[in-house]
Parts: structure tokens; C-alpha cells; sequence
């Protein structure tokens, strides 16, 4: 079916949605702008390149549609190549074998505090981060593990950081909902919903300031913001949404509908539970995908990435997705119906994935499950060198509270506390 | 030496309470050898500097002129300039826009517009819209945007339009601000400068009267400045937008038009640091602000009385510069401080603790404290003006404790 101007993508591998609102799958309303927020046809499977995610072969041409039909999905034209059908698997195997990994540890006693697993929403992380280049920013929020995962954070790093050892990728200060990384331009991790939303702003900000007023060719590094459903009824959202599509930033809201904030039905919470429609609201387009299906989701994100990257601004994507365990580890998840969580449990996205690299004969069973030990045995490396590492010392305390430790002030001594050698060792009075 | 100008409409410099001709506050400060700063310059300057520009009022006696240095006026070389404090900000601005293309504005109405207390005026004309960037009214986003943008490379300065409508933004300077140079393990910094003028003003009302650095003051990982003269203004400017910490820079609605002369040679200030006011043997008053000018007229009567008092402006609001205020309280064994902020959980709730643990051996007396009411601003300006330290207060004040 086509749709003249509808941003839907239609899900064609699930049965009929059980999500209990009567969403309509075709609406008239599109917001104002719609006529400028098309994105170009998406390139035919056979143009593709293997792996850039900076693909510029087809020019901005005539707008048109980006509706994804059946036929296309069935026809010979695959979606991805081998060696991407493998990168995407180890990822989304990756990222689930870690969290479960988190698990197993948590109930060890090895680690504390909150954990939020990303059980089931694998699509998104690879679908989008595995598109994106090394100098391109992601802001996640507490469910970040596999995002770090994604962006290339190594690990061992990550389980370092959450067993809390000196060797994590934020010396063990951050834990769990903040992770950080520079070598990867990972700008956390936050513990607030909607915290990461305006950070991810700056981001793209910097870069657009970097292209047009210090005039750095080729600075044109996109930024990823992951955030839940719950979010988009904060106030941060909306405004960093009008900034955003104001001065055209070249930045993807990338929205993690998993229907479910803590024990907050997303539909108790929202008065117009369709998220996408909210992108047109502010000048930008809106789009729905099928979150359980990593494909759909590559199809979306590289058109964003890409429209970002070009300087025609944000685009607002909607997953829709779900959460296979509880919103936290300490999460009794007794609200949700059991048969909702069946339903999503058959859309696992790597399942999915594994049964079409074997129908399209892109993989066998054999390279699929020496990928699966390979991982396996990375997680418990990984699970070794955290447990081996040491705990931060005492010396660590005061060292990163500021960039510049002279702003401990000056002490009574008329020194600076930092110069104090008690500072060094964690002791020092400040 | 800060001038005021009273007959000018415009200036709301001081309420008409306050009728004082001469402000006599040479700005000498410490020696303080330091490789922090890279301009040190000498502000030294003499009390009998010439006006031209307008109707000398001499110097009441010489009594309030400071005891230390009368080799002040050898000193001080070149003429420099003169030029009222938010020009002193400007210019602080400016300089350090020119100097790394990095250094960035943003804020509502600070482009177009020229910033509501005229801080930004022509910098958008001279670096462009994007460097001075005019901000839809959303301070929690705008700020965090700008935390965003000084994580990947930028220096932004942000500015609330009112210090108060930064309480918008306390998400993002408390949560992000302050502590994700701590929880990314040292991996970003943040150098942004939050500024905004704040304090109470002539009968601004409840909502834009307000004093926001007690709020602030517990955040770990930020740095708090408060500025009080053209020369000072200029040199925090410049101090707090190099420095790699987050700065919260606080500038007072009322002193917007104090006149003074600064040098024309580049100079930065330390952030850490407080500055001398006046130095003295009876007791040690410490300030900031806006009421640095009402200590400074209590001072004159406390001269004429017979007293001496020290007067530190201490500036920096968070970390307190114990040191100098240390040896003032060594010399003189008695602590009266006047501040604008709240009496409870404020700047000097916070400084009379930090003394008290510090140099309890050396006090003769207990601290006094003298700060606003605990009360909302009120509209009337009878009202208002009983809100906040007056110098009568403070002479009084001074008596008692150096009985």
C-alpha cells in the first residue's frame, strides 16, 4: 500500500500489533510542513555500498516518499550484504549476551545501585550507531549499556565501570547510568530523563558552529539522542525539538517506545500516544518504525544520518519497541500482561535477523553460532579483567571534581588546596 | 575608584535611599604570586584620581582614604579608560571573543537585542548570529544545550536574562554542570560561563529580586565569582571564560552604570582571590556585591566615629579565599559580614561556618552576620528597602561589636 503522504513504515514480518490502542495505521493529519519533510526514495539495495554509513552516491533530487511496500521487501533486492548482516548479529549478540552477563553478575553481588537492561531493544542500537562514524555523538540515558556497546566502548570497559574498578571507562565514578567515553564520543549516559536531550543539542550545535563559523571542512559529525516514551511528555524534549528544527541541527531524536515507564503505561501518560506526530509539530519529519526489526530500522536511520548530515536538519524517529525484562533489575515487572510480553518475545529482533540471513542464504548456522562463542568468550574476558581490576583508591577522590583543581580554593595557608599533598591522596580538607 | 552617577535617569544604580556623592574604593589587592593568571596588572589606584568627565565631588576627609599606600598615585602609569561596568563586561566579552574564535554567547535576547542590560550590544553584528546566539525562552534546554556544546570543543558563555529564571535551569547546572566532569572519569570538561545579572533591585518585585548563589553554592564542581566594580567586572569576565572549571558569574542589577577607570592594558583576574577594599586594625568586614557600596558608605561614618574597619570584598562566592580573609581576621579579631543573600543557608551562613572552623582562636567576639530577610522582595519600596542591609545597620553593627 502507498501512502501518499504518510512517514509510516509498515511492520510486514509481526502479526497484528497487540498494543492495545486502536492506533490507525493511516491518519490525514501530517502537521503543516509536511510537504517539505520527504526524504528521498532510499537507494536501491543493489547500489548500496558495504559498509559506509557516508554514502553520497545519489544526489538530493526530487522529493518523494520513503514508504517501505511489501513487494519491496519480498523482492530480490536484499537489504544488506553478508559481511553487514554479520556486523549487525555480532552487535545485537553482543549487546544481549552483555546484559545477561549483567544479570548473572548483579545477582552475584558484583555489582549495585540501578542496572536498566536493554533486553529486546538490540534493533535500535545497532540499526542506528552502526551507521554512524567515529567522530559522530551519541547521547543515551540510563539504559545505556549497549549503546556504549555499539559505539565501539570496549567490554571489558563497560563491565569494568559497572563493577565500579579504577579501569572503567569513567574510572569507576560513573556506574551504571552514566557511562562516557571521548575516544568514542559517547556523552553519556544520565540518570534523568531528558537530561541527555539538550547535551545532545550542544553537540550538534558544535557542529554545526564548527562547519560555519570556524569554516572546518568536513565538519559534519551527526548526533544520535536514544530516549524513552516516557520523555516525550517532558519538558526538555519539546523545547530541544524547536531548537533543534530552528537552527537546523544535524541531529536524530531517536525515541525508544517500549510502551513502558516503570509501571507507566505509556498510554495512561500520553494524551496522543503517537510520538512521531510530534516531529511535524516543530518542523520536522516524523517518523514510525518497527522497532524489533533491524532492518527497517537501518532503512530509517541512514536516511536521517544521512539528511543531518547534509544540513537539512533534525528528523524525529519513533521505535517502537520493547523491553523483555523489567524496567531495572530491582523491577518486580508484575504489570505487564504475559501475553503482551509473549507477543514481543516472538519478535525478537535477532531472531528475526538469524532467519533472514538463512533465508536469504547469508549466513549458516555454523558462522552465526562461531559468532555467538566468540562473543561468549569476549564477555568473559571481559568478566575477568573487571573482577581482577582494582577498586579506585583513595586518591582518586578529589581528582576529577574539577578540570582545573585550583578551584578548591585557596586555604588558609595561602596555598592552593591542590597543592596541598594530602590532595593526592584523597585526604586533603576542601 | 567607582563613581555613581545620580542625576541620570537611566541609572538605577542605587535606590534614592542611598544618597552618597563619592564612593572612595581603591581597588588594591593582595600580591599574590601566581601562574594562574596571564596579565597580572597592578590596580592600584589613587583616590584622587581626576574626574573630567563630571562634577568632582572631593572626597569627604581623608579618612576613608585607604592608610596603606599613598605611593599609589606613582604607580599607576598609564591613564586607562573610563567606562561603566556592564561596558567593563562588554569589553571583558569582546577581547576574549576576538582571542579564540571557540568563545561563544548564548542566551535571550543577548543578539539582536543587545542583552537586556545592554552586556552584548554590537557583538552580534561583529561575530554573527551563530557566535552570539539569541535562545528561544527555555533555560533548562538552552543551558544544557550549551553543557552539550562545551563537552565537544565550544566555550560557551550562557546568560540568564535575570539570575532568577537560571532556577529553570537548575537541572542542568546541578546535574550536568556540576558533575559530569566527575562521572565521565575526568573525560569532558565543561568551561562554560553561566552570567546573569541578579540581586535586588528598585523595586523589581519578588520573582526578579532574587540571590541565587545560596542555591547554587552546594553544587560540587562549579565555581562561584561575584562581581562589583568596572574593574573587577572586566577581569572575572575574562578569568572565569579561560578558565576550564564552569563558572557561575554573578553581576548585580543596580551597578550596571558604576563608572570607574580601567586600565587600557589587558589584565585578568584570579578567581580564587578576594580583593581589599580598605584596609584597617578594628574589624574585619566581609562583602559582596552591591553591598560593598553600603559598607563602604557605613565605613566613611565609622571613620568619622573613630573606627577602622577592613573591608574585603571576597568575590569569589565558592571557594572562599581563606587566606586573605585569614589574615584579616588575625589582624583584627572581629568578623562582621554583610551580604544581599538570604539569612538562612546563605553566602554568609556558609562564610561564618568556614571562619568559625577555621580561625575560631583568633575571634574576640562571635561573628556577626548581616544579610537580608528572610522575606520574599516586596513590591513597596519601604518595604524593600527594609529587606536589605542598610549602612546604618552596619554602623551599627559595628559598634556593638567592637565594644
Amino acid at each position: 500500500m502507498s501512502l501518499s503522504a504518510t512517514k509510516f513504515v509498515h511492520p510486514i514480518t509481526a502479526p497484528p500489533s497487540t498494543r492495545s490502542s486502536d492506533k490507525p495505521l493511516f491518519s490525514t493529519f501530517f502537521g503543516s510542513n509536511h510537504t517539505k519533510l520527504r526524504f528521498n526514495k532510499p537507494i536501491v539495495a543493489a547500489q548500496r555500498r558495504s559498509s559506509s554509513a557516508a554514502s553520497t552516491s545519489s544526489p538530493v533530487v526530487a522529493v518523494s516518499d520513503v514508504v517501505k511496500e511489501k513487494k519491496l521487501k519480498s523482492a530480490s533486492n536484499l537489504l544488506i550484504t553478508k559481511e553487514e548482516g554479520l556486523v549487525l548479529y555480532e552487535d545485537m549478540i553482543l549487546g544481549r549476551f552483555f546484559e545477561d552477563m549483567c544479570a548473572q553478575m548483579y545477582y552475584r553481588g558484583k555489582m549495585f545501585g540501578f542496572v536498566h537492561l536493554y533486553n529486546g531493544q538490540e534493533a535500535v542500537s545497532t540499526g542506528f550507531i552502526k551507521f554512524l562514524k567515529k567522530e559522530d555523538y551519541v547521547v543515551s540515558t540510563y539504559r545505556d549499556h549497549v549503546h556504549a556497546l555499539s559505539k565501539g566502548v570496549p567490554a571489558r570497559e563497560v563491565m569494568s565501570e559497572l563493577f565500579g574498578k579504577a579501569t572503567g571507562c569513567c574510572r569507576g565514578q560513573g556506574g551504571s547510568m552514566h557511562m562516557f567515553s571521548k575516544q568514542h564520543n559517547l556523552l553519556g549516559g544520565f540518570a534523568f530523563i531528558g537530561e541527555g536531550i539538550p547535551v545532545a543539542t550542544g553537540a550538534a550545535f558544535s557542529s554545526k558552529y564548527r562547519r560555519e563559523v570556524l569554516k572546518e571542512p568536513g565538519a559534519d559529525e551527526v548526533t544520535l539522542a536514544f530516549f524513552g516514551d516516557g520523555t516525550c511528555n517532558n519538558g526538555q524534549f519539546y523545547e530541544c525539538l524547536n531548537m533543534a528544527a530552528l537552527w537546523k541541527l544535524p541531529i536524530v531524536f531517536v525515541v525508544e517506545n517500549n510502551l513502558w515507564a516503570i509501571g507507566m503505561s505509556h498510554l495512561r501518560a500520553t494524551s496522543d500516544p503517537q510520538i512521531w506526530k510530534k516531529g511535524p509539530a516543530f518542523g520536522m519529519p516524523g517518523i514510525h518504525v518497527d522497532g524489533m526489526d533491524v532492518l527497517k530500522v537501518r532503512e530509517v536511520a541512514k536516511e536521517a544520518i544521512e539528511r543531518a548530515r547534509r544540513g537539512e536538519g533534525p528528523t524525529l524517529v519513533e521505535c517502537e519497541t520493547y523491553r523483555f525484562r523489567g524496567h531495572s533489575l530491582a523491577d518486580p515487572d508484575e504489570l505487564r500482561d504475559p501475553a503482551e510480553k509473549a507477543h514481543y518475545a516472538g519478535r525478537d529482533p535477532i531472531t528475526a535477523l538469524k532467519k533472514y540471513l538463512f533465508d536469504n542464504k547469508l549466513a549458516s548456522e555454523q558462522e552465526l553460532k562461531a559468532i555467538d562463542k566468540k562473543i561468549e568468550e569476549l564477555l568473559d574476558e571481559a568478566v575477568e579483567f573487571a573482577d581482577e581490576s582494582p577498586l579506585p583508591p583513595r586518591s582518586q577522590l578529589l581528582e576529577n571534581v574539577f578540570a582545573d583543581p585550583k578551584g578548591f580554593g585557596i586555604g588558609p595557608d595561602g596555598k592552593y588546596r591542590c597543592e596541598d599533598p594530602k590532595f593526592t591522596q584523597g585526604t586533603a580538607h576542601v | 575608584m567607582a563613581t555613581l552617577f545620580q542625576g541620570l535617569p537611566s541609572s538605577t544604580a542605587f535606590s534614592s535611599s542611598n544618597k552618597f556623592n563619592h564612593v572612595p574604593a581603591p581597588t588594591s589587592f593582595s600580591e599574590r604570586k601566581s601562574s594562574i593568571v596571564t596579565v597580572r596588572s597592578d590596580a592600584r589606584w589613587s583616590p584622587v584620581l581626576n574626574y573630567a568627565t563630571h562634577k568632582p565631588q572631593r572626597l569627604i576627609t581623608n579618612a576613608v582614604a585607604t592608610k596603606a599606600d599613598s605611593s599609589l598615585a606613582s604607580t599607576s602609569s598609564k591613564p586607562g579608560h573610563e567606562l561603566l561596568l556592564f561596558e567593563a563586561l562588554r569589553e571583558g566579552l569582546e577581547e576574549e571573543m576576538e582571542r579564540d574564535p571557540c568563545v561563544c554567547v548564548m542566551g535571550e535576547d543577548v543578539g539582536h537585542y543587545g542583552g537586556s542590560y545592554k552586556v552584548t550590544k554590537g557583538l552580534a553584528t561583529k561575530f554573527g548570529d551563530l557566535r552570539v546566539l539569541d535562545t528561544p525562552i527555555a533555560e533548562n534546554s538552552f543551558t544544557g544545550m550549551g553543557i552539550g556544546a562545551a563537552m565537544t570543543g565550544l566555550r560557551p558563555i550562557i546568560e540568564g536574562m535575570n539570575m532568577g529564571f537560571l532556577l529553570l535551569a537548575f537541572n542542568q547546572i546541578s546535574n550536568n554542570c556540576g558533575m559530569l566532569h566527575y562521572t565521565s572519569g575526568g573525560q569532558f570538561k565543561i568551561p562554560v560561563v553561566i552570567r546573569g545579572p541578579g540581586g535586588v533591585g528598585r523595586q523589581l518585585g519578588a520573582e526578579h529580586s532574587q540571590r541565587l548563589e545560596s542555591y547554587f553554592q552546594s553544587i560540587p564542581g562549579i565555581q562561584m565569582v561575584a562581581c562589583s566594580t568596572p574593574y573587577n567586572a572586566k577581569g572575572l569576565m575574562k578569568a572565569a571564560i579561560r578558565s576550564e572549571n564552569p563558572v557561575i558569574l554573578f553581576e548585580h542589577v543596580l551597578l550596571y552604570n558604576l563608572k570607574d577607570r580601567i586600565p587600557d592594558e589587558e589584565y585578568v583576574l584570579s578567581l580564587e582571590e578576594a580583593e581589599m577594599v580598605r584596609p584597617g586594625e578594628h574589624v574585619t568586614i566581609l562583602t559582596y556585591s552591591r553591598m560593598r557600596y553600603h559598607v563602604m558608605q557605613a565605613a566613611k561614618t565609622l571613620v568619622n566615629k573613630g573606627y577602622d574597619p577592613e573591608v574585603i570584598d571576597i568575590r569569589s562566592l565558592k571557594p572562599f579565599d581563606l587566606h586573605t580573609i585569614g589574615k584579616s581576621v588575625k589582624k583584627t579579631h572581629r568578623v562582621l559580614i554583610v551580604e544581599e543573600c538570604m539569612r538562612t543557608g546563605g553566602i554568609g551562613a556558609s562564610l561564618t561556618a568556614a571562619i568559625t572552623e577555621n580561625f575560631n582562636d583568633d575571634l574576640d567576639a562571635p561573628i556577626v552576620c548581616l544579610s537580608s530577610q528572610d522575606v520574599p522582595t516586596p513590591y513597596a519600596g519601604t518595604l524593600e528597602e527594609w529587606t536589605v542591609v542598610q549602612p546604618a545597620q552596619i554602623v551599627t553593627a559595628v559598634e556593638q561589636l567592637c565594644q
